[in-house]
């Protein structure tokens, strides 16, 4: 068998001294025995360019099926027959209808075949982005062995230039890791001991050694490939109105144009040819490729390129919900901010002391808020000194004996109120105003000043919610934190409005009640929101790294940053508007062709020949799958 | 007398376009074959459709269902399953193995790439 190129090359060939013919006509040229050129190019082009036509409309045929191919065949058959009928008869044939309509539907099965390729290859591309061979030292020395080897506790040994094989923990060494491939993040992002390396980014500047952690189908990319490879066959609800269309088109279409002959014929007097011109223009126009193509081929480019985005969208459902949204919930910890606290003021007549005694206090400790000093500390290169005879109080602080001075960290209830000045009381009053928690440190019996610590949103929040704003959606945020803290923190970014003191398992609550005004999205990272993000209408889950995030969202962020919802939810809007504009000029083609190709406005002169309607075809078909193509270059 | 004509054939004709095209006709299910204790196959032949329309797989034994193209069509050159993430060019007049999750029980559809062919896949 043929391919689409080979048989479209050889009916050009073979209808050109038709197509020559037609050009000398108006000239008054005959070329001589035409109509036996005619008929014999035109036999070899049915039978090995429009032939498979046919025998896939048989086929069809047999299943009580229809499809495009069923119009072809029948368009080229019914005007090649007929012309065979005519030449043996005496009267004007219409070879070059026959051999036209195929040349073109060919041309047209050409670029679309081309095009669909380029749609659907995007995704596959990115396994290629693997690295082949993976470096593994066993007993310390470094052997080379093929990816698909790789354990799971394995070392792995990456220099600089070299790809990371698979997803693991990083065991030795500092890098720059290039992760743009993955997460669409263009800076590179710097790897020491114990931070997460994704599989497939570019190792930069140093040798890392990391531990193998998930390989084969296990690792962050092969699982956005899995995902992205189910939203591009996924179903969008907006399609179903085509499904049933094409279910009925065709046969329709045949219908059609049987009516199309006998109203010229039998009721306005038209020559039998003029009227079999017309039914064959009606079968030969109607595209019910144009219409099955809109959605699946703008689904797979819209995608695709979210993913190389560092985007993934689950499926075509959850584009159309995107578009309905009106509000938009986001958890407070870990996605609005760091989710990490950090040390933000320190306050004392020696901040370098206060900050040295809260931190030698603390060295031991696991407590959240007592990490965030040591972390601040270090990062000032503090020398901490051991302390003795540790309490530590409950719910109030520690106390311990540190140079031999009795010191202390804590909240209030660690001291009196007479022990802070007013001007310290005046300090700690505007810092808990701010949402930030004290702790006051004390050494000698005496306050020598305190250490304020927020969990601080991140650089992007405010940028990216404004940007929210903007879109028309109303911004809700979510935490279980007091209601203070949480007000503050709303004011810093800039959010409409602050539910406080939820519970981990009451957010799907809050989120049903906000469904009640609309459609509702909800944004959030931990593996605790995952009911929440099933029972908002678009889930979006942030930081591919829990499996249950990946699971539970609509919508998956490989990177940590709210820029990326506005990402997604313009990309989302894109993908779907291109859908609707699609299938809306697939239909009214159709819709405004047929009547055309019927000759319905006849009187205004506006009629197509047989091949001219094969032309229109084929190029309805390409516009869709062309403009779906350009999903790629729309600004986001 | 030839319009008269002309309007009886038409109107058949339509009839006939009707009945064959939009008419109940049956559609036979084909239940896998074991081909040892391991994996279960049936074979589907696309030629104008799938054939046979509606496979039965057992559920929990993993399954393989062997696609030959006939069809020279683009239309039938993709099988896209929707449920499972499936989206496969079938070479033509060549056996294509596609592996099929049966962990769940259900029916799950199965369609070419413009959603104008359909076929059934039944786990239980």
């Amino acid at each position: 068998m043929m391919s689409y190129q080979k048989r479209f090359w050889l009916a050009l060939v073979l209808s050109l001294p038709m197509l020559v013919d037609m050009f000398l006509m108006p000239f008054g040229v005959m070329i001589p025995s035409y109509n036996w050129i005619a008929l014999i190019t035109t036999t070899l082009i049915m039978a090995f360019a429009a032939y498979p036509f046919w025998r896939s409309a048989y086929a069809a045929f047999k299943h009580h099926n229809a499809n495009m191919d069923t119009l072809v065949a029948l368009g080229t058959a019914v005007a090649y027959f007929y012309s065979i009928f005519a030449m043996a008869t005496g009267r004007p044939v219409y070879f070059e209808s026959a051999a036209f309509i195929t040349v073109f539907v060919l041309l047209g099965q050409v670029f679309e075949e081309r095009m669909r390729n380029n749609a659907s290859s995007a995704v596959e591309k990115l396994l290629d982005l693997q690295a082949k061979e993976a470096t593994i030292l066993q007993a310390g020395k470094p052997v080379k062995i093929p990816l698909d080897q790789v354990k799971v506790g394995d070392l792995i040994l990456v220099k600089p230039g070299e790809k990371i094989a698979v997803d693991g923990i990083v065991v030795r060494g500092d890098s720059l890791v290039d992760e743009s491939m993955v997460t669409g993040e263009s800076m590179p992002v710097e790897k020491t001991k114990g931070e997460p390396v994704i599989g497939s980014t570019l190792n930069t500047d140093g040798t890392l050694v990391f531990e193998a952690k998930k390989v084969g189908a296990e690792t962050l990319l092969s699982q956005i490939v899995e995902l992205v490879k189910k939203a591009q066959t996924s179903h969008a609800p907006i399609q179903n109105l085509t499904d049933k269309i094409s279910n009925y088109f065709v046969p329709l279409v045949m219908i059609l144009a049987i009516v199309t002959y006998v109203v010229w014929y039998v009721f306005l007097g038209a020559s039998a040819i003029t009227a079999l011109l017309y039914a064959i223009a009606v079968i030969v126009i109607a595209c019910p490729c144009a219409l099955g193509l809109a959605t699946p081929t703008a689904l797979m480019v819209g995608t695709g390129r979210s993913a190389k985005m560092g985007v993934l969208i689950k499926n075509g459902e959850v584009l159309e919900l995107v578009d309905q949204l009106k509000t938009i919930v986001l958890d407070k910890t870990g996605t609005i901010t760091e989710g990490k606290p950090v040390v933000t003021d320190v306050v004392g007549e020696d901040s370098g002391q206060v900050l040295t005694v809260a931190a030698s206090l603390e060295a031991t400790s696991e407590h959240p808020l007592a990490q965030a000093i040591l972390e601040q500390a270090k990062q000032e290169q503090l020398k901490l000194s051991p302390v003795t005879d540790f309490k530590a109080q409950k719910g109030m602080g520690v106390t311990a004996k540190f140079e031999g001075q009795v010191a202390f960290i804590g909240n209030e209830r660690l001291l009196g109120d007479d022990e802070l000045t007013t001007e310290q009381q005046q300090t700690l009053h505007e810092l808990q105003a701010q949402g930030k928690t004290v702790s006051l440190v004390g050494l000698a019996d005496k306050v020598i000043g305190m250490i304020a610590i927020q969990d601080a949103p991140k650089p992007t929040s405010k940028q990216a919610l404004a940007l929210l704003q903007a879109q028309g959606l109303k911004t809700v945020m979510l935490t279980g934190d007091n209601k203070r803290a949480a007000q503050a923190i709303a004011k810093e970014v800039g959010i409409d409005e602050v539910i406080a003191g939820v519970l981990p398992q009451e957010k799907a609550n809050y989120i049903e009640q906000e469904q009640k005004q609309g459609k509702t999205a909800f944004v959030g990272d931990g593996i605790n929101d995952a009911p929440a993000l099933t029972t908002a209408d678009v889930g979006i889950a942030m930081g591919a790294g829990s499996d249950i995030a990946i699971e539970a969202g609509g919508i998956v962020l490989v990177q940590n940053d709210l820029m990326g919802v506005v990402k997604a939810l313009k990309l989302s809007q894109k993908t779907f508007q291109r859908i609707k504009l699609n299938l809306f000029w697939a239909l009214i083609y159709n819709v405004v062709g047929i009547p055309i190709a019927a000759g319905v406005f006849m009187a205004w002169g506006l009629t197509l020949s047989p091949e001219l309607a094969g032309l229109a075809m084929a190029f309805s078909s390409i516009s869709v799958v062309g403009s779906s193509l350009l999903l790629n270059k729309v600004k986001v | 007398m030839a319009q008269v004509l002309t309007l009886v054939v038409a109107v058949v004709l339509i009839g006939f376009i009707s009945w064959w095209f939009f008419g109940d006709h049956e559609q036979k299910e084909v239940s896998a074959t074991m081909k040892d204790k391991n994996l279960q196959k049936v074979k589907v032949v696309v030629d104008g459709g799938y054939t046979p329309n509606t496979v039965v797989l057992k559920k929990d034994v993993p399954a393989e269902i062997v696609f030959e193209r006939k069809d020279p069509s683009a239309c039938l050159e993709k099988v896209v399953f929707e449920d499972f993430g499936i989206n496969e060019t079938l070479p033509k007049d060549q056996d294509h193995a596609i592996k099929i999750d049966t962990h769940k029980a259900g029916e799950f559809n199965y369609a070419c790439g413009m959603n104008m062919f359909h076929g059934k896949v039944i786990v239980k």
